[in-house]
């Protein structure tokens, strides 16, 4: 069921990232209900989202979130790429994270759906995350590339960040859309790169401003600032809100 | 084979939907590894796959959800759950149709227990967090006021082909109207293959029929092995 479990040889597999193992069913006589308990409910890690169209930055954000929170937070990630393990394959790669931090989500090709209309399947791979990990302070979700209309189901998670880039043009906030106008936090990505593409950064922002209201708006470039200082202190206010709000994550 | 003064409840016609949030969106049922194969590549054959399907799978998944239905309706001790849930594992031989199962059942559990909660339904979940899906769409169907064997059934056969056929949909670009004509073609079928599954439903549940289509097994495991090497749009 899960891309990540490394097959070796026959009749077991190995999470060698978590350091157990278990027989894998290819005996047909071998059937049973899952032995996993139902998820605790009460106090759990905040879920913040990140959504965006496809190019704008998300993965490097989380990335740099990673990097940046690793040490101080508890924090896991769920993927949700239209085709392989891709972003997920990144992440582990860049050593932000241990491997068995990231899970990734198969969509069915509608990368919408799966963080809004239907959430089963995120919702499964946190409560993967919250069994392996029992005390984590933050899941962040990153979103499959998608459109403008895009948004996180509150029900999956409890603030979003919706990421656009300059490089994709100047007036993505004038076109709105429920990402641009309801995302928590707008950032506004690769601010490097307006020159060159003849971004009017100072139209973008107001621009931004105008659709959001009150909602925050940011502005980075992760090239000048690999930590993504600004997104990150946002994520740690989210992270104490929530705890002031529900109480420590605990078992 | 439906009387015609009957009606059919809002909680079967919202289970069949597929705007009900229970995770089978991201399942194709092997429709994916088929059409990677080049088995499907337009109408005509996913109208072929999805016969094949309601008659092997559907068929099985109707058994089962018109056997919880009926086991819910008239209440039965809460480790009747177990022996369903373990004599639908036994007529799966396939892990992966298996782990597809759980899958979705696990959702729609989890999306019946805010939209039907019921005392059965309860007692499911306490028996395991994952259940098979036809298992969990019985109970649900089965514990309301509403109750019908015949009409779990049809909303379980129609559920094993109206995912296929949105996922052809998806990965084939084909006309949704041809599609969706597919799927209505079979509705015939689908009734006789839900009567059949009600006349069964109060069998215990060693003795509810078993159905076998080992090339939906294999397209299941195939499924999973390549989305290990080169990655699958869908869960199953």
């Amino acid at each position: 069921m899960q891309a990540e479990h490394q097959h070796q040889g026959h009749g077991q597999h190995v999470h060698g990232q978590y350091g157990h193992r278990h027989p894998v069913d290819f005996d047909p006589t071998s059937a049973g209900p899952d032995p996993f308990a139902p998820a605790a409910s009460g106090s759990r890690p905040v879920r913040i989202g990140i959504g965006g169209p496809v190019g704008s930055g998300k993965t490097a954000l989380t990335a740099a979130l990673c990097r940046t929170l690793g040490a101080e937070l508890e924090l896991a990630v769920v993927t949700n790429d239209i085709y392989t393990t891709e972003d997920a394959d990144f992440l582990r790669q860049a050593g932000v994270l241990d491997p068995g931090r990231v899970e990734a989500v198969q969509t069915g090709a509608c990368p919408h759906t799966a963080i809004r209309d239907d959430i089963t399947a995120n919702l499964d791979a946190v409560e993967r995350l919250q069994q392996r990990y029992a005390s984590l302070d933050l899941v962040l979700v990153e979103s499959g590339g998608d459109n403008l209309t895009a948004v996180f189901s509150r029900g999956l998670a409890d603030v979003q960040v919706f990421v656009v880039d300059v490089a994709g043009g100047d007036k993505v906030p004038r076109k709105g859309g429920p990402g641009v106008t309801t995302a928590d936090l707008l950032v506004v990505n690769k601010v490097d790169l307006a020159e060159r593409v003849g971004a009017d950064m100072a139209v973008m922002l107001a621009d931004a401003h105008r659709m959001r209201g009150e909602l925050a708006v940011l502005a980075q470039s992760l090239t000048d600032d690999p930590a993504a200082s600004a997104a990150a202190d946002w994520v740690r206010r989210q992270v104490a809100e929530h705890r002031a709000a529900v109480g420590p994550s605990a078992e | 084979m439906t009387p015609a003064m009957s009606t059919v409840s809002l909680a079967t016609l919202a289970l069949a939907d597929s705007r009900f949030p229970g995770g089978g969106h991201a399942h194709s049922g092997g429709l994916e590894e088929a059409v990677h194969r080049g088995t499907v590549s337009g109408s005509e054959q996913l109208a072929e796959f999805l016969h094949g399907r309601l008659h092997g799978a559907g068929a099985q998944a109707a058994v089962f959800a018109a056997a919880a239905a009926h086991a819910a309706a008239r209440g039965v001790p809460p480790d009747h759950w177990s022996l369903l849930d373990a004599e639908l594992d036994a007529r799966t031989p396939a892990p992966a149709q298996r782990a597809a199962s759980r899958a979705q059942g696990r959702g729609t559990l989890r999306a019946g227990r805010s939209a039907l909660p019921s005392r059965a339904l309860d007692e499911l979940h306490a028996t395991t967090g994952s259940p098979h899906h036809p298992v969990v769409v019985g109970v649900l169907l089965g514990a309301g006021a509403d109750r019908s064997p015949a009409d779990t059934a049809a909303a379980m056969a129609y559920l094993s082909i109206s995912g296929p056929a949105s996922a052809a949909v998806r990965l084939l670009g084909l006309d949704p109207f041809e599609a969706n004509a597919a799927v209505t073609a079979l509705r015939a079928e689908t009734e006789r293959i839900a009567a059949e599954a009600a006349r069964t439903a109060g069998h215990r549940p060693g003795s509810l029929p078993a159905t076998s289509s080992p090339a939906l097994d294999l397209l299941a495991e195939q499924h999973q092995r390549h989305h290990r090497e080169e990655g699958r749009l869908f869960a199953s």
